[in-house]
């Protein structure tokens, strides 16, 4: 069941969370790949991984249900709890 | 969201097959069907009941809820589309009176009284106030992850003061709103020090987070107009590095009502009203206002009373009178006093049986607040216990008095504030050193009665800077409704 609360703040900044600062290394980071489903996404985000991979990151491969529509809530928080970087591919 | 759907003309019933009460009126429907064809019968469970009429399934409960059914078996008469008469339960007479319908159900019993409806029940009611009413609600929704803890996302994002808080979710602050007769959408004030318009909504948000009961909401609403304008300064007190915080004070039968703690540790923790109205008012000023500890809020100690100080005088058996009527608040009148204040201190006099000497133990006490030579730039309340308002009181000692003796007693000779006076640098220009020195300002000594029966102990509150430079306490009185 989806669970919505009020905000109780006067709303002057957007509801998200402010993101980290951008580490100045990837090495040994947690990095993830969310492929927004659209086609030849994932070929472009094969070659990122193998990328990543070579300078020392750890890579996690997500993708949206639809590219039509922001990714779930459920989808975003796995990601922000499981990597420290996120790349988000478009391709068309 | 379903709007209020009217209803037909002519007589309308509700109903529900749980009832026995309905059950029991199904001939009567029959009647009324045969002696009209304007009858429209809802029920609200069994869309088969009671078959002969049929009947429309009120399924989501929308006509119920909008006609404010609060029993079943209602009848009611409508005529151009608007409700001139209603009946609850079974009465033969009323039921005959408003259909024009006689010989109503002969084999029953003269009345019988109906059951419940649905739409009021304890459990449905509250969500059926968010289906029917939330879209009234303005507050940005935000959608918590299935996994994300909903307590812990309350502290993640920067809406706590430390303690765990409500997740403020359409239902209850729903329910949060009937406690008030205001609209949601009515501003109440302009919080520091962002200096944000805050809505009765977003009071609301802040008071179901704190933990308040509904019948709080008019008291926080209040604390939040008294402690936001240039008098009471919420914004110098939020910045200050002295350790104060706005201190509340409740008066009025309303505090008993709600179950305030005028008593036994009425300054400290327990008591869920006096706990939760003053974190409700921080709450705002953290939340709306944006005044957070280390950022605009600096605070060099801070003090727990920060979190929530809050109590009600014990206006029933003061000998002395309340604070708010000292104020110009008449008796019997909801009120509330916002002070700038740091914690409570204890003075301790055990022996004295004479007023004099009791004077004179405040005194010196109150000698001490802030710098015992420092004066005239704070004010302070005393919260006289009852014991110590007893050897006032058996020696006809009333507030006017106990206030102009301890004021007295505390007329100082400049010579002993000056800077450098006994060893200190801190104390007043070398300028005041020939005069007499009031350690108060005129007013600035006020006195509440409040604590439990055993102790003869009263509590000093100290001030903040007062005056134009600083905090002026504000009195209101609580308002259920819309001015």
């Amino acid at each position: 069941m989806t669970r919505v609360i009020l905000d109780p703040t006067a709303e002057r900044s957007v509801a998200e969370r402010a993101r980290l600062a951008r580490p100045s290394s990837l090495e040994g980071l947690t990095v993830g790949l969310l492929d927004i489903s659209k086609p030849r996404g994932n070929v472009f985000l094969d070659r990122i991984e193998q990328r990543l991979v070579g300078i020392g990151a750890h890579v996690k491969r997500y993708a949206k249900p639809t590219f039509a529509k922001p990714a779930p809530v459920d989808l975003r928080h796995e990601i922000a709890t499981e990597c420290q970087v996120v790349i988000e591919a478009l391709a068309d | 969201m379903t709007g209020p759907a009217p209803l037909p003309d002519g007589l309308v019933v509700v109903v529900k097959r749980e009832c026995e009460t309905c059950k029991m009126v199904v001939p009567v429907l029959g009647q009324l069907a045969a002696a009209t064809t304007a009858l429209a019968v809802y029920t609200q469970d069994d869309p088969e009941f009671p078959g002969d009429p049929a009947a429309v399934h009120d399924a989501d409960l929308s006509i119920s809820w909008h006609h404010d059914i609060e029993t079943v078996p209602t009848l009611i008469r409508v005529e151009g589309g608007v409700e001139t008469q209603r009946t609850v339960g079974w009465s033969r007479a009323a039921w005959e009176a408003l259909s024009g319908v006689d010989a109503l159900g002969v084999d029953l019993p003269e009345m019988r009284p109906g059951c419940g409806s649905m739409s009021v029940d304890p459990d449905r009611v509250d969500a059926l106030r968010v289906r029917f009413g939330a879209t009234a609600l303005r507050s940005r929704r935000i959608e918590l992850a299935e996994l994300e803890d909903e307590f812990e996302i309350m502290f993640q994002r920067g809406w706590s003061d430390g303690l765990p808080v409500i997740p403020p979710t359409e239902q209850r602050v729903m329910a949060m709103l009937d406690g008030t007769g205001r609209d949601p959408s009515e501003v109440v004030a302009v919080v520091p020090p962002d200096l944000v318009e805050v809505t009765v909504e977003k009071i609301a948000i802040a008071a179901v987070m704190a933990g308040c009961l509904p019948e709080y909401l008019p008291w926080v609403i209040t604390a939040i107009e008294a402690v936001c304008n240039d008098e009471f300064n919420m914004h110098g007190v939020l910045a200050t590095t002295m350790p104060v915080g706005p201190v509340i004070i409740c008066s009025g039968p309303g505090t008993r009502a709600i179950g305030m703690n005028s008593g036994v540790n009425a300054l400290g923790q327990g008591n869920r009203a006096n706990s939760t109205i003053g974190r409700a008012l921080q709450l705002v000023i953290r939340n709306v206002g944006g005044g957070r500890p280390g950022e605009v809020d600096r605070g060099t100690h801070g003090n727990p009373g920060k979190l929530s100080f809050c109590f009600a005088e014990n206006d029933v058996d003061s000998p002395i009178g309340t604070l708010a009527a000292s104020r110009g608040i008449p008796d019997g009148v909801d009120a509330l006093t916002v002070f700038a204040g740091e914690g409570p201190r204890c003075v301790v006099d055990q022996l004295s049986r004479e007023p004099e000497s009791l004077a004179a133990s405040l005194a010196a006490n109150l000698r001490t607040v802030h710098h015992p030579k420092l004066a005239m730039a704070f004010d302070a309340v005393v919260v006289i216990g009852p014991e110590h308002a007893r050897v006032f009181a058996e020696a006809h000692w009333d507030r006017d008095r106990i206030i102009a003796e301890v004021d007295q007693r505390l007329q100082i000779p400049g010579a002993e504030m000056v800077r450098g006076a006994g060893g200190i640098a801190e104390g007043l220009p070398e300028a005041f050193a020939d005069h007499t020195i009031p350690k108060f300002r005129p007013g600035g000594l006020m006195l509440a009665y409040a604590g439990g029966g055993a102790g003869l102990f009263s509590a000093i509150i100290a001030g903040w800077v007062n005056g134009n430079l600083g905090s002026t306490p504000v009195t209101r009185i609580v308002e259920y409704s819309s001015t």
